[in-house]
């Protein structure tokens, strides 16, 4: 176990640099949760036309982790059927779980957070993104 | 820097009581620095419990054998030392409970949902712990009482003008922190008292953090209840008690109802025992409570005025470390107002990361609001990192925590 393998290049960057970190006003749906423990928030933003995830974004504020993970939720999403998206985030928690070794670029960026798992603390802050997406995506339009 | 010294506390030699604090974290020296959270247990806390198991074990106020007089003989001469170290001179003003929390829920329930009506007034501050807010807001909840809240400085004082202004006639409890578990602040207590005395109410104080750190009496302070939390004072977890005034304990409802709180039992209706025992129904924290006094005689041998002075003194040195190092401190800078629970942020790292990085270099400090989410609001944050001391507290222990704070700096440069 070591910072290096939490702390990586590639989570700093998207910590830093988070990709598409913004309000969107044609969102079909937009779904809220925080993390009592530590204050972290996210809020997600999802265009939802034929069953595809067309459009991604999420606000939000907490800790490296939190936000990395978001950040990279959107970008790995998008494009994504509404079925396909739901897969990742199973195959994500499944990762966090340490139950997968996930393909590696299938992946992309997420893979990063595969040392998170070692800091059982620290994984409800790599999910939380995810679970709000997976409302976003069982939830109404809207709601 | 550095002109304080570790005089009033041998804390280098007290390390030596505590097993605990020789072993590694993360492969590096363990270096405790969330005392706020729970203490670390000595050796004789730790044996009084085992000895106690090993034998002097048997239910209390029961068997009539040797052994249940024995265990009975400890639990009640617990009740008396732990009472006395409050300044409490009679044992039967000590309610024995699982803690702070547990004290607090009691005066609640068989005072406030006895008492209280609508058009009462709980006066609290934002400075409190949930345990001494949720409590209240379901009490509220059921009698129509109203909760209001003392507002803090932009130093988390809490003035006597703002506490005079916020007691009104209505007002018939103020509920307050003796030491906030975020900030270290210690309301004037006694004053405090004297005020709400003055309009009628009564005062129960949250003593999680003061009772552990602080010479309390509650005779001089002259408060009606006092929360005390054993785990914290270096005892055992589900141990402490309550504090309270007698004729307030006699005048209370029952809090849970069971064996032992009785005296007799009728098919539709009970008669209780007299204080303390009617609020303990069924098997009580035995063991933890005799470890408890065993903690109360460590602390004592120390002297509690030898505790605060080095608490202040690892406070005035944490303060100009962490300032030093550009830490942004939350509270007061004057360590005469403040116990040893220091709040911070560095640069702009998450105290959440902050503490993921400083546990990877040994040093245990806790992230996140505290259980106080009111004061964090109030700061403007949604969580500090938050660094708490006690008797075997060192000053090397600080400087590794500043250590800690230029690797989070690398980290996230």
């Amino acid at each position: 176990m070591s910072l290096d393998d939490l702390y990586k290049e590639v989570i700093l960057d998207h910590y830093k640099n988070p990709r598409n970190k913004r309000p969107l006003p044609e969102a079909t749906v937009s779904k809220h949760k925080n993390n009592p423990l530590c204050g972290d928030d996210i809020t997600i933003h999802a265009r939802l036309l034929d069953g595809k995830v067309t459009e991604l974004a999420f606000e939000g504020q907490g800790c490296s982790i939190s936000q990395a993970s978001a950040s990279m939720l959107t970008e790995a999403v998008q494009g994504r059927t509404v079925e396909g998206a739901g897969d990742l985030a199973r195959e994500f928690r499944a990762m966090m779980e340490g139950s997968v070794d996930p393909d590696e670029d299938a992946f992309g960026d997420l893979i990063a957070l595969k040392g998170v798992a070692k800091y059982p603390v620290r994984i409800k802050c790599a999910v939380l993104g995810w679970d709000v997406l997976q409302d976003a995506l069982d939830g109404t339009p809207g709601a | 820097m550095a002109t304080v010294k570790e005089a009033a506390v041998d804390a280098r030699r007290i390390r030596e009581d505590f097993p605990i604090l020789s072993r590694q974290m993360a492969g590096k020296p363990l270096v405790y620095l969330d005392s706020a959270a729970t203490s670390q247990k000595p050796r004789p806390v730790i044996d009084a419990v085992m000895d106690f198991y090993e034998r002097s074990n048997a239910n209390v106020h029961r068997g009539v054998y040797e052994l249940g007089v024995v265990a009975t003989e400890l639990f009640e001469g617990a009740r008396e030392k732990i009472a006395g170290f409050v300044g409490a001179a009679d044992p039967r003003t000590f309610v024995f409970t699982r803690g702070s929390t547990e004290s607090i829920n009691l005066v609640a329930h068989a005072w406030g949902r006895r008492f209280l009506e609508e058009g009462d007034e709980i006066l609290l501050t934002e400075l409190e712990h949930h345990s001494n807010v949720v409590p209240w807001q379901l009490c509220a909840r059921d009698t129509g009482a109203e909760l209001r809240y003392v507002p803090i400085t932009d130093e988390g004082l809490i003035e006597l003008d703002s506490v005079a202004t916020m007691i009104t006639s209505r007002t018939r409890l103020v509920a307050i922190t003796g030491q906030s578990n975020v900030l270290g602040t210690r309301p004037p207590i006694r004053e405090i008292a004297e005020m709400a005395h003055e309009a009628g109410a009564v005062i129960l104080v949250d003593g999680a953090q003061l009772v552990s750190h602080n010479p309390v009496d509650v005779t001089a302070l002259d408060v009606d209840f006092l929360s005390v939390a054993g785990h914290k004072m270096l005892g055992p977890t589900a141990s402490g008690g309550l504090y309270g005034r007698l004729e307030l304990l006699e005048t209370m409802d029952p809090f849970l109802g069971g064996g032992e709180m009785i005296q007799e039992v009728h098919p539709n209706e009970s008669t209780y025992k007299e204080p303390p025992w009617k609020f303990e129904a069924g098997t009580m924290n035995i063991a933890q409570e005799v470890g408890l006094a065993a903690a109360v005689d460590y602390l004592a041998e120390i002297g509690m005025k030898n505790a605060r002075d080095h608490e202040r003194e690892l406070t005035a040195y944490a303060l100009e470390r962490l300032s030093g190092a550009g830490a942004q401190i939350f509270g007061t800078m004057d360590p005469d107002l403040r116990g040893g629970a220091i709040s911070f942020w560095f640069e702009d790292i998450h105290p959440h990361d902050l503490a993921t990085i400083l546990g990877d270099q040994g040093v245990a400090i806790r992230a996140g609001h505290h259980c106080a989410q009111i004061l964090m609001r109030r700061l403007g944050v949604p969580a500090t990192a938050r660094a708490s001391f006690h008797v075997y507290t060192i000053r090397d222990e600080i400087d590794a925590l500043v250590d800690g704070l230029e690797v989070a700096r690398e980290v996230f440069g």
